[in-house]
């Protein structure tokens, strides 16, 4: 405040007229914000370009594969063997892996990350919450590959203590791994929306004598379902593309099975299997990555778009 | 009497019914309880063995060597050399668009049906798989482009990988600024750029550092769009040095060379057969960690301390 009637002390000096704006100015701070304002603009629908970027190339490149392959065959066909002298184009394969192997990972995610989140929010005195969230974030910030690491070299062997004649790869610890990584992820989107459901829903359950349990899962858990459900949703479409344990842990065969125990490419597995080669750019076994890659952005896509009105449903409720 | 008053109608006995939803609770915050230390338990495993995997092959020429064919003169030189030097194309990249698509989304947009697509959009793009990304630098740089298999399209992947959590951050951070400041700023005179340059982007700094932070850590990390636009694993040289000794002294001849960085380095040991190339899986790894967890500690460390300041 002292500074403030200093300063209009020092300009009471100064004569009137040059405490006003002059034309120049105003005219200039008028064409910079008009600038400014274009600028940011694009900064922002600059990542609408990106999704068109991606669905462009996917398509197109995806409608040369196409042209080849009749989608029927690549919808039904049981065998994935575009590098093979007989090549046969089916993508079922490889949808099974990728289902079992995210399958695994949302069997351990989902109770793990759901029991974690209620703790947090409805047992776990401020201090522990405060220490744990960031613990569990430093979870999430490992390296996919570290965690492929840990898959191959250590949980794998683990298991074979348990499971003799587990073969090397196989689609349990890459599962198992990927539950501990996505863990994380629904503990905190869970753990955000139950902490949304306002304290007098918990009071009045806890004045009619409900137990912590009881209030968690007889108000909190339902208030706050459409989040829950999101954060699962949002767990599943990260399984499935998630890239790297699955590529050093779950082998690179494509293998129709249910099996965990055997070993089974996905979908990103593939993809990273074909640009380790060196594939011509006009091939068809290149053009196949594509084809493989929109799959993938079509089933992450419909998960992503349920979880987004999900959530956003959730927000409007409070 | 007390007994009398235990009972409910229809003959229920009452303390029985609480006695059970107690242990019902107890045993829940004990499932609760059991799950955390699982999972505390699984970062200690994957830390230690790590640790008891790589640290004895950590030594000074393990950072000065490049990759060889013989396990114990392999060193990851190329690799982290690669990894700073795409990781400021990345940060030069993804902080200026998402902080400016951030402030836009905050300070500018008005509601209508363009706003909407593109917060709709940056939602979406955040949850693309990674390998997506790898796909269309792959289809696009690469091949549209051609700009081949380099430092700049790497770089270029990763800033767009980034761009959503910067800009996620970039308005979390703004919105959490009291109205009061625009108020005030507009009171004295100011314009909207005003505004935001002299008030908003100050206050927002160290909530758009944290941000920026979290992405850069992931992006360290992320393997899958690199191999993806088909990075070489075997590079045993370095990229032109970004200084010269000649005028005009500043190079950008890096940012077309070849490169390997450290996620694609440690895959590539990974999946050697070899038990001693897995040893120098494990001490990248170890580097790697280190890495990351640095990154993401000091990203906690300035959020604690706004939260600090904020109460």
């Amino acid at each position: 405040m002292a500074t403030a009637s200093e300063a209009t002390g020092a300009l009471g000096a100064v004569p009137r007229a040059s405490m006003q704006p002059s034309g120049p100015f105003l005219r200039r701070r008028r064409l910079v914000g008009r600038l400014v304002r274009l600028v940011l603009f694009a900064a922002a629908s600059f990542s609408v370009f990106v999704t068109v970027g991606i669905v462009y190339i996917l398509i197109s490149e995806s409608l040369v594969f196409f042209g080849h392959v009749p989608i029927v065959d690549f919808l039904t066909d049981t065998q994935w063997t575009p590098l093979f002298a007989n090549p046969r184009y089916g993508i079922l394969p490889l949808l099974s892996g990728t289902l079992v192997v995210a399958g695994i990972a949302l069997l351990v995610a989902i109770p793990a990350g759901t029991t974690l989140a209620i703790y947090l929010s409805e047992y776990a005195p401020v201090a522990m919450r405060e220490t744990i969230k960031p613990l569990l974030e430093l979870l999430a910030g490992v390296p996919t590959v570290v965690y492929g690491y840990f898959a191959l070299l250590f949980v794998t062997p683990l298991l074979r203590t348990f499971i003799p004649g587990l073969p090397g790869f196989n689609m349990l610890a890459p599962g198992l791994v990927m539950g501990i990584m996505i863990l994380p992820y629904v503990t905190s989107i869970s753990e955000d929306a139950m902490r949304a459901v306002p304290r007098d829903l918990r009071e009045g359950a806890f004045a009619l004598g409900f137990t912590r349990f009881q209030t968690a899962t007889g108000v909190v858990v339902p208030a706050a379902f459409s989040g829950i459900t999101a954060a699962y949703i949002l767990g599943m479409s990260r399984a499935v593309g998630e890239t790297m344990v699955v590529a050093i842990a779950a082998g690179q065969m494509p293998n129709l099975t249910l099996d965990p125990t055997e070993q089974a490419a996905t979908i990103t597995a593939y993809i990273v299997q074909v640009s380790l080669g060196d594939l011509p750019h006009d091939s068809i076994g290149y053009q196949t990555i594509f084809a493989a890659g929109l799959t993938l952005f079509v089933i992450t896509l419909a998960f992503n778009m349920i979880g987004f009105y999900l959530r956003r449903r959730f927000r409007e409720v409070y | 009497m007390a007994t009398d008053a235990a009972r409910l109608p229809g003959g229920i006995d009452s303390r029985r019914l609480i006695g059970r939803a107690r242990r019902v609770d107890l045993a829940f915050a004990g499932a609760g309880l059991l799950v955390m230390v699982v999972a505390m338990a699984m970062l200690m495993a994957l830390v230690l063995d790590l640790l008891v995997d790589g640290l004895p092959r950590l030594s000074w020429d393990f950072f000065t060597n490049f990759p060889s064919r013989r396990p114990g003169r392999a060193g990851i030189l190329s690799a982290w050399v690669g990894t700073t030097l795409v990781m400021i194309v990345t940060a030069a990249l993804a902080v200026p668009l998402g902080v400016a698509a951030g402030v836009y989304l905050e300070e500018y947009a008005a509601k209508n049906w363009i706003t909407d697509v593109i917060e709709i959009n940056v939602t979406n793009l955040a949850g693309v798989p990674s390998i997506i990304y790898g796909l269309l630098a792959l289809g696009l740089f690469v091949y549209g482009f051609g700009l081949g298999e380099t430092i700049l399209v790497a770089g270029m992947v990763l800033a767009l990988l980034t761009l959503p959590v910067v800009i996620v951050a970039t308005r979390e951070a703004i919105r959490s600024i009291p109205q009061e400041v625009r108020e005030a700023a507009f009171a004295l005179g100011a314009d909207q750029w005003q505004t935001v340059r002299i008030y908003i982007l100050p206050a927002a700094t160290p909530g758009i550092l944290t941000g920026a932070i979290i992405g850069l850590a992931r992006a360290i990390g992320e393997t899958a769009p690199v191999i993806t636009i088909g990075a070489l694993t075997f590079i045993a040289f370095l990229p032109p040095a970004p200084i010269q000794p000649e005028f005009p002294f500043l190079s950008f001849e890096w940012l077309n060379s070849p490169f390997t960085v450290m996620p694609i380095q440690m895959f590539n040991w990974i999946s050697r057969p070899q038990p001693e190339f897995h040893v120098n899986a494990a001490a990248a790894g170890l580097v790697l960690l280190a890495m990351t967890l640095l990154m993401n500690g000091l990203a906690i460390y300035i959020r604690y301390r706004i939260r600090k300041g904020m109460r």
